[in-house]
């Protein structure tokens, strides 16, 4: 499965791609949205790790404009319920991944997205 | 007792490619139990697995850790991969599983961010260029063909580990005798100011497996 929380790890490792290679660009995507058990602990403790400006961007890709451009300092319920969401539940089964800078495709097939290069792409 | 994760929906036909977790796997799963307390103590917020195979070693930390981790499972082999999503499935862990070499187009994001990985690499000495060409196809032999000591796919991951690992992270590695571990230990600890204890050690067959575990030497400069 690939989620936002995971997609908001992912950046293109083309050689010599090494600057505005995040986040990579959602393109022909199918997501379904399935249920995941709430927990604030770790929302709270994760959102440090968050690229939060890429995160609203890929939410938004997707459809989804719960998210606040600027991260709120006070986390109440709702912030946290839609956080939730985004991260968690929204999950994108098939569709591609494209790098801003070099425009290198990744895949993503049976919910898995492929990072794997070419020989010669390799850094 | 922590049980180990169900396989039940992983047949003969996954593990013409895919490796079928044996005793190194059990090692694996055997150490982490034996740190469980610690490990949830650590309040651990990612959970990577290099060469997750069938999934079944993150199945097994997801059953340690819960809920409030993120599960990260890294492998070359397409098989493999779905095999770990699988296996998340059936053991209702959310594994995040991604075909990518080591943490390639992870990396950058995932710097000290992790608090456990574990690897159970190639670790069977091979010709060298038999673990390269492994490499290469991404099949089963891949996941055993170590080439030199067997430890030529290891040591690329051996020398970024410490760039991954948060201050109080931990590292967890197989290993066998004949991959020289104090070699890697002194390497570790010289090189990258991770130290390291074997944890578990047992001989299965010809194999002499061992279990290590690498943490920061001082976490404070993280």
């Amino acid at each position: 499965m690939v989620r936002l929380i995971t997609h908001n790890l992912l950046a293109c490792h083309v050689k010599g791609c090494t600057s505005n290679n995040f986040p990579l660009q959602l393109q022909n995507v199918q997501i379904e949205l399935r249920d995941a058990d709430f927990n604030a602990d770790f929302l709270k403790t994760f959102l440090p790790k968050l690229e939060w400006k890429a995160l609203v961007e890929s939410a938004k890709e997707l459809g989804d404009t719960s998210l606040p451009i600027e991260q709120p300092e006070m986390l109440d319920d709702d912030f946290l319920k839609n956080l939730h969401h985004v991260l968690l539940e929204i999950h994108i089964e098939e569709g591609y991944m494209i790098c801003p800078n070099c425009k290198h495709s990744y895949p993503i097939s049976n919910g898995i997205p492929n990072m794997l290069l070419a020989e010669h792409e390799i850094g | 007792m922590i049980p180990t994760p169900d396989l039940s929906h992983l047949s003969a036909r996954d593990y013409e490619s895919v490796y079928e977790p044996a005793e190194d796997t059990f090692l694996m799963l055997d150490a982490l139990e034996a740190d469980a307390e610690e490990l949830r103590s650590m309040d651990a917020s990612v959970f990577l697995e290099v060469g997750s195979g069938s999934g079944c070693v993150s199945a097994f930390a997801g059953k340690i850790l819960g809920s409030g981790t993120l599960y990260l499972a890294t492998d070359i082999n397409d098989q493999a991969c779905d095999c770990t999503r699988r296996t998340g499935l059936q053991n209702k862990v959310a594994l995040n599983t991604i075909q990518t070499s080591f943490t390639h187009g992870l990396h950058p994001r995932l710097r000290n961010a992790v608090d456990i990985v574990c690897f159970n690499p190639p670790y069977v000495p091979t010709m060298s260029i038999e673990a390269s060409e492994a490499q290469g196809l991404r099949g089963i032999e891949g996941s055993w063909a170590g080439g030199s000591d067997g430890m030529q796919v290891t040591n690329v991951f051996l020398g970024v580990v410490h760039e991954l690992l948060s201050p109080t992270g931990r590292f967890y590695l197989v290993a066998v005798k004949e991959n020289n571990i104090s070699e890697i230990q002194n390497r570790m600890e010289k090189l990258h100011q991770l130290k390291s204890k074997i944890v578990l050690a047992r001989r299965a067959g010809r194999e002499h497996l061992s279990i290590v575990r690498f943490e920061h030497v001082s976490p404070s400069s993280i």
